[in-house]
């Protein structure tokens, strides 16, 4: 049914449709819409039986849902920024313990400073954590991909984190198509877990394991991620042919056929890029973009292939290696056939700074030129930032970063512009 | 058959009390039927407390719950001790996740149940007391104050005994710890507010809080049985002894809790719903000298120089413990 609705309202009626029996909520912006949604539906009665748990931390959200999946009971929770940082030790404890939670991450930028806006230092803070990590382009994709989220981690008991942009798509208004509860009920078949506490079966979860078999449970863990790989690619098709859309999958290609310079992002910033790769093309430029929505497991071959005809790449990634560059060019690098210096890092759009049509097509030109650098930080203010050195060169107590830059910025309060 | 009202001093205690009790009332260990939770087998050390208290404890619960009970356990000695893989000494479905969030992932399994409307399937959540006390404190207030339908049991041996005796926020004052030396001035673990979690359960409004020793398992058991008759948060605080910890003799395990009790150190009471219901009465007023001497954590109190100032403060904080219980009245 097609709906004009919110992005994170989207995705609470697409988890609710899937069933979920625990879900744990912790309020955190730019997430809170969706569980807020879930909580109606709860409160109201149109989601039963479900229990609704309003815990005290994201520690405790993932924790609680940890102990439902456990128990045998398909959980969900949703979280941001801080607080994924903050349950990041059972995060990679669900993991472990091979617990199929499902977790919308709605991503945007960490602090110090605070800042509420979207960028994917989150999500990417978590890239080894041993969760699936799918990146939706679009509030159909991310609806879609819930769904799919489902499926896939109960099949391979393994947790799964699905990245949505935060307030460029939890608070998008959209146009999405909201699937029926038989179609949903029909591509997702009930939680069968491998492993449950059961008086009627006593076992012990989560037991000390040493030297002698550690590496063998983490080669399990990848091994599980590999087979993702296979699987992924399968059940996209069989989404494709239950709800009469694409959505997931490990990567989508666009105008990438014939193109000398491939564009590689994640997440809703494919759709500026895809327009600036439009305007491109109409002026001769050969060049496509390459959108991943499987992060991790990295899709490796598929990404090789997908590159090998590529003369340069332009990784356009919203989050930062501090002190290296680019987190998804390291794996793009690793991936690709042709010489490595070939492979161009633009950082863009941390902690919101908005990611303009005229700004990509300028570094998209300069890479088919040849004088795009190896690492651009896009839209950067140079002499705001020349300004902050001068003022550390000039005294040892230069005062807090952040403080100083706004004061020469000329505004009491961050705005995106 | 009626029976004779015992005056015995042994009267409540497992060992001779036990024989004098009608069927009903006698612990759990010692009919045929204790399902052995914590089966034997485990590493725990010799005259381990916390293995003694966990096993009265989670047999207590099983026979409570017809067996059906699920238990989340706090990294910690237990966890460690109990379950190096592939060995695990836990006879019922068992769980450890982490250090600091055991009270929210027996939340969590409590609320599977729920779901699955297997409401007679009930959960223990268990820890020491820096699981409890400090690193899990926010997960256990949380589960407090929801009112989880969830049994949290601490283990309270004072300090983090599993990482090699490190204070923890429920070290008693004058307590030598790893991180709390016998040297200086004032050596030993400062005075001051420390953590009196069974106090803060208590502030909760929780429908039931208890406390217990390993010196009184009939006591510990049959307030596991009331805990388990309850539904909502439920929250026992349980002295066990540490032979490593605390420096006295493995034999001396229930000599040390008994005398924190009878000293006034640890008060043995209970409450319901925000107020205090019943209190175990000091059979022998004991002074805290009895107590701290037969350990070496404390042994920086008697020489080489005596610290009778440190003493009379430890003194003075089991005598507030009295009054404030009311555990020197008479007892019936």
């Amino acid at each position: 049914m097609l709906k004009q609705i919110e992005g994170s309202q989207a995705v609470a009626e697409a988890i609710a449709l899937c069933r979920p029996e625990v879900i744990c909520a912790y309020p955190i912006s730019p997430q809170t819409h969706i569980v807020e949604g879930l909580g109606e539906l709860v409160k109201s009665g149109e989601l039963t039986p479900c229990e609704f748990i309003n815990v005290e931390s994201e520690f405790a959200a993932m924790s609680v849902a940890i102990g439902a999946s456990a128990a045998g009971a398909r959980a969900y929770t949703a979280t941001a920024s801080q607080g994924l940082l903050f349950m990041a030790e059972a995060v990679f404890n669900a993991a472990g313990l091979g617990l199929p939670i499902v977790m919308t991450v709605a991503n945007r930028a960490i602090g110090a400073p605070i800042n509420i806006w979207n960028d994917h230092t989150d999500a990417m803070s978590q890239r080894d954590c041993g969760w699936i990590l799918l990146f939706a382009e679009t509030n159909q994709e991310a609806l879609d991909l819930h769904i799919q989220a489902f499926r896939l981690a109960e099949a391979l008991s393994l947790p799964v984190m699905v990245c949505m942009d935060g307030f460029i798509l939890t608070h998008a208004y959209e146009r999405v198509d909201m699937p029926t509860q038989e179609q949903v009920d029909a591509f997702l078949p009930p939680f069968d877990p491998r492993q449950r506490l059961d008086p009627a079966s006593p076992v012990s979860i989560g037991a000390m394991v040493g030297p002698e078999a550690f590496m063998e449970v983490r080669y399990l863990e990848h091994v599980r991620q590999m087979r993702a790989l296979e699987m992924i690619p399968g059940w996209a098709e069989e989404f494709r042919e239950a709800f009469g859309r694409d959505s997931g999958g490990l990567m989508r290609k666009y105008r990438t056929d014939d193109a000398d310079t491939i564009v590689v992002a994640l997440g809703s910033v494919l759709g500026t890029i895809k327009e600036t790769v439009d305007a491109l093309r109409d002026k001769g430029e050969r060049i496509g973009v390459l959108g991943i929505t499987c992060f991790r497991p990295w899709p490796t071959s598929a990404v090789r292939a997908a590159l090998s005809h590529a003369k340069r790449v332009v990784v356009l990634e919203k989050s930062i290696a501090v002190g290296l560059g680019g987190i998804v060019s390291a794996n793009v690098r690793a991936s690709y056939g042709g010489h490595p210096d070939v492979v161009h890092t633009v950082v863009a759009g941390l902690g919101g700074r908005s990611i303009t049509r005229e700004s990509l097509a300028r570094v998209f030109t300069s890479a088919s030129h040849g004088t795009l650098a190896p690492l651009t930080f896009l839209d950067l203010d140079h002499g705001l930032v020349e300004r902050a050195l001068a003022r550390e060169r000039q005294t040892p107590h230069s005062g807090p970063v952040a403080e100083g830059l706004l004061r020469d910025v000329g505004v009491v309060a961050a705005k995106i512009s | 058959m009626s029976f004779q009202p015992i005056k015995f001093y042994q009267t409540g205690t497992f060992t001779v009390g036990n024989r004098l009790l009608p069927d009903a009332e006698r612990s759990v260990q010692s009919t045929v039927r204790r399902t052995n939770s914590l089966n034997s087998g485990h590493r725990a050390c010799q005259g381990c407390g916390e293995a003694l208290g966990a096993r009265y404890a989670i047999d207590a619960a099983m026979e409570s719950t017809d067996g059906q009970l699920i238990a989340a356990n706090a990294t910690g000695c237990l966890e460690v001790f109990s379950t190096p893989y592939p060995e695990t000494s836990w006879q019922i479905p068992w769980i450890h996740s982490l250090f600091g969030n055991t009270a929210a992932v027996a939340t969590g399994i409590a609320a599977a149940m729920r779901v699955k409307g297997r409401d007679n399937v009930r959960v223990v959540a268990q820890g020491g007391d820096g699981g409890t006390a400090d690193i899990g404190f926010g997960c256990l207030s949380g589960m407090f104050e929801r009112n989880d339908d969830v049994l949290y049991i601490c283990y309270d041996n004072g300090g983090y005994m599993n990482t090699g005796v490190q204070r923890s926020s429920a070290t008693p004052a004058g307590a030598r710890t790893a991180t709390t030396a016998a040297v200086g001035p004032n050596p030993g673990n400062p005075f001051g507010q420390g953590k009196d979690l069974p106090a803060i359960a208590i502030a909760h409004g929780i429908p039931y809080v208890a406390t217990a020793t390993v010196a009184e398992l009939r006591d510990l058991e049959a307030k596991v049985r009331h805990a388990m008759s309850i539904r909502g948060a439920r929250y026992l605080h349980i002295l066990v002894p540490c032979p490593l910890g605390w420096g006295h003799d493995s034999a001396l395990t229930i000599r040390m809790a008994r005398l924190a009790k009878e000293t006034g150190i640890f008060p043995v009471y209970e409450a319901e719903n925000g107020e205090v219901t019943g209190v175990s009465k000091i059979r022998q007023k004991t002074r805290v000298e009895e107590y701290l001497k037969p350990q070496k954590r404390y042994a920086h109190l008697f020489s080489p120089k005596p610290r009778e100032d440190v003493i009379r403060r430890i003194q003075e904080a089991a005598d507030r413990n009295i009054r404030k219980y009311g555990l020197l009245e008479a007892a019936q």
